[in-house]
């Protein structure tokens, strides 16, 4: 399992999220504010679970302020943010 | 006889409010307007409890109401639409007493029928004379017609004209007349003048939004109505201006010369007066510096009461001539009701002002709206509540066709036939879950925070605080 070092991506535009990535000291923690938090919150946090866990990233704090992106664009943001934090690693 | 009362306080006295009155407000300045909170702050200070407001519209620079309210100065409310900050507030539940929702129409019906007998009306006037003649057409605060004024100052027992230009009797022209004023104050200002022309919306660039509006241009096009004689009436968002825009142009190439422009009016619709493609512009309230310009200067550009604007008591309103309506929503249902009164959460953002007159009024009710909005589908089974009966609306323009309502199939046909691609509503749902997911509904609270009062004076839905 690769370092990971903080990373952020994403807008806050409607229909998009923004979110960063940093590494803590034990545990995964997912935080979300959403503006579709009654409709959308709970499968907005299993998808996040479920992409942390299939990319084998651990010992992270993830924040997502979410303005009502589909689930593909934040498939696509966590990929990215991912991949982010674990370049900031590689060039540190 | 004097009129001229120096203060403020001294007219609340005089005109005798007391605890439990009812008193109302127009919303002309808008989001502007200091009076509502300068009268209010007046009578908490007086000490009265338990006072009825009844204003044609709520808005967040109104927010110090909520202090009012939970102080028991205010303990109902009666509004026509209300922002989301006060809503917000409302639907935590904080006034005991449901808020009452009217439309445009129905509010000065039920004035005058005595349904909700007003004590004391206080009116925001740009300009007045010393016996209380006034309009808004001129003045630093100007904001073009008073219409929404015209029921209070009729009816309301006393009647109190705060103005910030006092000009010598008789002042030409006035748009209410000093038969109904009781009393004037000058102060130092009614409102912000930046605040007071707020509401303007620039015509949508979002590529979705002009999608849909060259389609509702199509619609209407194809609907038939569209001929010599045109009447129509648009509401101040994006994608209906850009729609207006798109007919402005079909109008002048086919040198179509319409009848009358009508509703809360825009530059957009002077424009459209000037170019020629109404003969005049029927106007119960202005929502740009544009619209006050005109009304101020051009005679075919008319003041109305919100009575001929859409009352439905009114022996005829211009409602019951206008040919087509172009309106938003935040839901529709497969029945076609409309949601205009909650937002996402389910928490009070607005209310029906015109919609539910005006789409009962025309010949073509349109709905013009997205699929989806941040990630929320726009056709749902139930809307939330219910602002506007489905029986009412005609059709619903997305970026991805357009649904008739099956009670129209002659309407569904000439669409067809003039090239639209007409689909089910059930279709647009689907094609919206699809993209979006399918949302978890909304749980109702147990309280009721507000009536919705359509405006034949019946209750059509209720709407509850969201856990």
């Amino acid at each position: 399992m690769n370092t990971l070092k903080k990373a952020s991506c994403g807008t806050m535009e409607s229909s998009d999220a923004y979110m960063e990535l940093e590494p803590i000291e034990a545990g995964t923690q997912i935080e979300l504010q959403s503006v579709v938090e009654h409709q959308f919150g709970d499968s907005i946090r299993a998808l996040a679970a479920e992409m942390l866990k299939e990319e084998g990233v651990e010992n992270v704090k993830l924040s997502i302020v979410d303005r009502g992106a589909l689930e593909c664009t934040l498939r696509a943001r966590l990929e990215t943010l991912i991949g982010r934090a674990r370049e900031e690693a590689a060039h540190a | 006889m004097d009129k001229v009362v120096k203060t403020l306080k001294e007219a609340i006295q005089l005109a005798g409010v007391k605890d439990g009155s009812r008193i109302s407000f127009h919303h002309h300045l808008r989001n502007g307007d200091y009076v509502l909170n300068m009268v209010m702050d007046e009578i908490a200070g007086m000490g009265y409890k338990d006072i009825s407001v009844n204003a044609s519209s709520l808005f967040d620079c109104h927010l110090p109401l909520v202090d009012h309210i939970k102080n028991g100065v205010v303990t109902e409310l009666i509004t026509d639409y209300m922002s989301g900050g006060i809503g917000a507030q409302i639907s935590e539940g904080i006034l005991e007493k449901p808020v009452q929702f009217r439309t445009h129409g129905g509010r000065p019906a039920d004035i005058i029928k005595g349904v909700t007998p007003i004590d004391v009306a206080f009116i925001a006037a740009p300009t007045a004379d010393t016996m209380g003649n006034m309009t808004g057409k001129i003045g630093k605060s100007a904001c073009g017609s008073m219409g929404y004024a015209y029921a209070d100052a009729m009816c309301a027992k006393k009647v109190v004209v705060i103005t910030d230009n006092l000009v010598p009797y008789p002042l030409p022209y006035p748009s209410i007349d000093e038969t109904y004023a009781d009393y004037v104050v000058s102060v130092d200002a009614i409102g912000n003048p930046a605040g007071i022309v707020s509401g303007t919306t620039k015509i949508t660039r979002d590529p979705v939004g002009l999608v849909m509006a060259q389609t509702a241009a199509k619609v209407i096009q194809a609907s038939g109505l569209l001929k010599d004689g045109f009447s129509f009436q648009t509401g101040a968002g994006g994608a209906t201006l850009a729609a207006a825009q798109f007919l402005k142009e079909i109008m002048l190439k086919e040198g179509i010369k319409g009848s009358f422009g009508c509703g809360g009016i825009t530059g957009y619709m002077v424009d459209m007066l000037n170019e020629g493609c109404f003969e005049s512009l029927i106007d119960v309230q202005c929502f740009d510096l544009k619209a006050v310009e005109s009304i101020r200067t051009n005679p075919k550009h008319t003041e109305v009461s919100a009575m001929r604007y859409a009352s439905p008591d009114a022996k005829s309103a211009a409602v019951d001539s206008l040919d087509v309506v172009l309106l938003g929503a935040t839901e529709i249902d497969t029945d076609f009701n409309v949601n205009v009164h909650t937002n996402s959460s389910g928490k009070i953002m607005g209310g029906s002002g015109g919609h539910s007159d005006t789409a009962a009024g025309a010949k073509l009710a349109m709905i013009i709206a997205p699929l989806s909005r941040a990630r929320l589908p726009i056709v749902t089974d139930h809307v939330f509540c219910k602002s506007t009966p489905g029986s009412t609306i005609d059709v619903l323009v997305t970026q991805k066709g357009v649904a008739v309502n099956p009670a129209r199939p002659e309407l569904a046909a000439k669409l067809k036939d003039g090239g639209i691609h007409v689909v089910d509503i059930f279709e647009l749902k689907e094609a919206a879950e699809k993209l979006c997911g399918q949302p978890k509904p909304l749980v109702k609270g147990d309280k009721v925070v507000a009536d919705i009062i359509y405006r034949d004076g019946t209750l059509l839905d209720k709407i509850y605080n969201v856990r």
